[in-house]
């Protein structure tokens, strides 16, 4: 029994700056077999699979390869383990040729050290063959499709004849019939000997293809069992587990007019007939699965990205065409997921950051009154608690929370009535998360309407007053505060119809 | 210990802050030892003269790093709308209202070349670099074309705004330190500045706060061509002819003034004083060395070696400043 045992890992633990990303998680992983790793968005599930492909090294624990302990040190190192990664994101040069993109890294040498061209198109050529592929070795990538791209990422993984495969998400990008090619490429895998390591959370992908299943939550193992001993229902509750902890400060504010409503909200490919509502006074959250449209939904609402067809109706008032400043001056704001990029100036001060969306506050005749504006921005940061050495202290020199705090103190500057909030506690500590919950909650007494978009369940179920879930781009379902329920939710946005 | 920190906080404050105006002070007082003919008054306007006209494009180019663009067509649209301000006296004839239209057709040239920059820049996403620089050439074959590569003599009182003097003060000085002030209005008081610093830190984000991105990069260049109008006047006026040939290589002067004064080349950090402290640095470098009879071919290697070693000192504050506090301010707010 024991030697069919291709790799294992023994208590691995591995901390980030704020975060315990894996708690002594323990799986083994037979010999041509495959064995899925579930779990929601965060739990854990990448990062394990980055310290078994050398990424990242863990701070306890071990890796045994055939029963033998290893020190994995680097992606380059894991190939010559015999262990070869799929990547979620596409990690490809789109100016070079998918024979040059294969063998980026290792082309092929002749004698005198210079690329060999023809060999490398002719094994291209022999591999896309193989596996069937109808396009030629010498076309840019550029030229191709995603999904032709994630396939060719899938081809690449598999060229050297790797002993593990981690495959993650690899269904995320590519179309039904690919996917059938996929399935088959794993069982050619298997045949051959190889064990993949398949992540995913599409339940139906998972039964049709799992020999093993391990189920994380938390940074923790919950439980890892042959996949003939688990069904759908009882996979899901695994995954979300039951922790409804009281460390959320809700409570029931009395609500008011809907402040924001949105019909039929369509942009092609992206989402379509988007229909909610948010009441002032309420908090409306938004769940799903990582690429089910709701980011893009909110961009859209405010004005960053275009949107085809949908009616959108702001503080009774219906608005025909969305921009950023207009919707700065109607009072709806948007909190973005990735603060670096769309929050923040990080090489400016804390003060210009927080003034930056109301600066003509602070300007009279033509001057700007550099007076008021510190007097504002002190009390903003005291009121958001940013702790920061002085108001001159660049943005990008303070930590995850902080940050948050002061693209929340920038637009509490703007005196909001609508505050689409995407991923507002992602990346930060749990002392700062509890405060942006309170913060919420204030703001909600204060009679504003609050869209909250988050990948942890918990915090959906915990602050907000209704949630709509969102699959595939569409909403697929929308449940009251007191008929919350993490395994109705999971399946709405996992997309199994069932009541 | 708290006291303590906040000693430390304020060297650091001055040192990162005033760092460029320290070099100037030891640079002044070095030359000064070094040539008893630096430290006069004459000398010192002489070098305040020399450094007006770059020093004035240098605050247009500021402005335009600042919000993470740059032109490289300064020197080639000074050449075409002085050639043609100069030709507009010639053909009004002397008097101060002649003179005035002249100004006015100077700027309303350089605005003109830096509108179409903008459009080029906004409307299609074209990358500051390669817009500048087709406008270089173009400017330049403006200017030839207009004058058939003749130069313009017998330009009469036109010479007056780069020659004479107010009280004892050349008035190249003064223009000089008039868009001084303007720049700095710009940058520090204005919406419109801090819009720059914002979009030069962070584009996205500065869109994503309600920052008309387009327009404020559009006005960025108005500016500039405003300060190249001016400088091109002062320019001609200085060199007794409209030249079509001259200016050239004047706007790498002017972007070397600029990065020396601690404009950052990646956008978003830069200020009007640092570009002046930047400009007489770049002054007295080229003084003493004319003083002390250096090489004039090894004075251009010494001139290249700084820019070098100012780029270089740019990236090495950014990274040591993240660095740093990344680590340090963290936990002392922490702890506060």
């Amino acid at each position: 029994m024991q030697t069919d045992i291709k790799l294992e890992l023994r208590n691995i633990s591995k901390s980030f700056p704020g975060v315990k990303a894996l708690d002594q998680v323990s799986f083994k992983v037979r010999k041509g077999t495959t064995h899925v790793l579930c779990g929601e968005n965060g739990a854990g599930k990448s990062t394990l699979m980055k310290i078994i492909n050398g990424i990242y090294t863990p701070d306890e624990g071990e890796i045994l390869l055939d029963g033998k302990p290893v020190k994995i040190d680097n992606p380059i190192h894991a190939r010559s383990l015999g262990i070869s990664m799929i990547f979620q994101e596409l990690s490809f040069v789109p100016e070079m040729t998918v024979a040059e993109n294969i063998f980026l890294g290792r082309w092929p040498l002749d004698k005198y050290r210079r690329v060999d061209h023809a060999e490398m198109y002719k094994r291209t050529q022999a591999l896309m063959e193989r596996e069937g592929l109808h396009y030629s070795p010498y076309e840019q990538l550029k030229n191709l499709s995603v999904s032709d791209i994630q396939m060719l990422e899938i081809i690449k993984a598999v060229s050297n004849d790797p002993q593990i495969v981690i495959m993650d998400e690899p269904t995320s990008a590519i179309t039904d019939k690919e996917i059938e090619k996929l399935f088959e490429m794993i069982r050619t895998l298997k045949e051959r000997g190889a064990s993949i390591i398949y992540i995913s959370h599409k339940m139906d992908e998972i039964f049709r293809i799992a020999d093993d299943i391990t189920v994380l939550r938390d940074g923790s193992m919950v439980d890892s069992r042959p996949a003939s001993e688990l069904d759908v229902d009882e996979t899901i509750a695994l995954m979300v587990g039951r922790r409804m902890e009281n460390k959320y400060p809700w409570e029931d504010v009395p609500k008011g007019d809907v402040l924001l409503d949105v019909k039929h909200l369509t942009s092609q490919g992206v989402f379509r007939d988007i229909s909610f509502n948010i009441r002032a006074g309420e908090i409306v959250g938004f769940a799903g699965l990582m690429g089910a449209g709701r980011t893009e939904v909110v961009r859209a609402l405010f004005g960053l990205d275009p949107y085809d067809s949908g009616e959108i109706t702001i503080k009774d008032r219906r608005r025909e065409h969305l921009s950023v400043k207009q919707n700065i001056a109607d009072g709806l704001v948007m909190l973005s997921e990735d603060r670096r990029r769309y929050g923040l100036i990080p090489i400016r001060s804390v003060m210009e950051n927080v003034s930056l969306a109301n600066l003509k506050k602070f300007i009279y005749k033509g001057w700007l009154h550099r007076r008021e504006e510190r007097d504002a921005v002190t009390e903003q940061c005291r009121s958001m608690n940013v702790k920061t050495p002085t108001l001159e202290t660049t943005v990008e020199a303070l930590s995850g929370g902080n940050q948050q705090k002061v693209v929340l103190a920038k637009w509490m500057e703007v005196d909001p009535d609508i505050l689409l909030m995407d991923e507002p506690t992602r990346g930060i500590d749990v002392g700062a998360k509890f405060e942006i919950y309170k913060l919420m909650i204030d703001l909600a007494r204060k009679g504003k309407a609050l869209l909250m978009v988050s990948s942890e369940l918990p915090e959906l179920l915990g602050m907000c007053d209704r949630i709509y879930v969102l699959s595939q781009g569409r909403i697929t379902g929308e449940l009251k505060r007191e008929d919350f329920s993490a395994e109705q939710i999971m399946h709405y946005a996992i997309g199994t119809d069932r009541g | 210990m708290q006291a303590k920190q906040g000693k430390a906080n304020l060297w650091e404050t001055i040192k990162s802050k005033y760092a460029i105006f320290l070099v100037l002070v030891v640079l002044f007082v070095i030359c000064s030892l070094l040539n008893s003919n630096f430290l006069t008054w004459g000398n010192l306007t002489n070098i305040s003269r020399q450094i007006s006209v770059t020093t004035i494009l240098a605050f247009g180019e500021t402005i335009l790093i600042i919000s993470g663009l740059l032109d490289l067509s300064s020197g080639s649209v000074m050449a075409f709308a002085g050639t043609l301000s100069v030709m507009c006296y010639k053909a009004l004839g002397e008097g101060a209202g002649s003179m005035l239209v002249a100004i006015l057709v100077a700027i309303a040239i350089a605005m003109f070349c830096n509108a179409l920059n903008a459009l080029m820049v906004t409307t299609f996403k074209a990358p500051a670099f390669i817009v500048t620089l087709a406008m270089q050439t173009m400017a330049r074959g403006a200017a030839l074309l207009l004058t058939a590569g003749q130069n313009v003599y017998q330009i009469g009182n036109y010479t007056v705004l780069g020659q004479g003097s107010v009280w004892v003060i050349p008035i190249p000085i003064l223009f000089m330190l008039f868009f001084f002030l303007v720049t700095r209005y710009i940058l520090s008081d204005t919406r419109f500045g801090r819009s720059l610093y914002a979009i030069g830190g962070n584009e996205a984000a500065a869109n994503a706060s309600g920052i008309a991105v387009n327009k404020v990069k559009t006005a960025a260049y108005l500016v500039n061509g405003v300060m190249v109008g001016m400088a091109a006047v002062l320019f001609m006026s200085r060199v007794n002819a409209g030249l079509p040939n001259g200016c050239i290589g004047y706007e790498t002067e002017a972007l070397t003034t600029a990065i020396i004064g601690g404009t950052s080349f990646t956008g978003g950090i830069g200020t009007a004083g640092g570009t002046i402290v930047g400009a007489f640095i770049v002054g007295f470098l080229n003084n003493i060395m004319n003083l002390t009879s250096v090489n004039s071919y090894l004075q251009q290697i010494i001139k290249g070696a700084i820019i070098a070693l100012a780029v270089i000192y740019d990236i090495y504050a950014k990274s040591r400043r993240t660095r740093k506090k990344m680590g340090n301010i963290e936990d002392k707010a922490g702890k506060k």
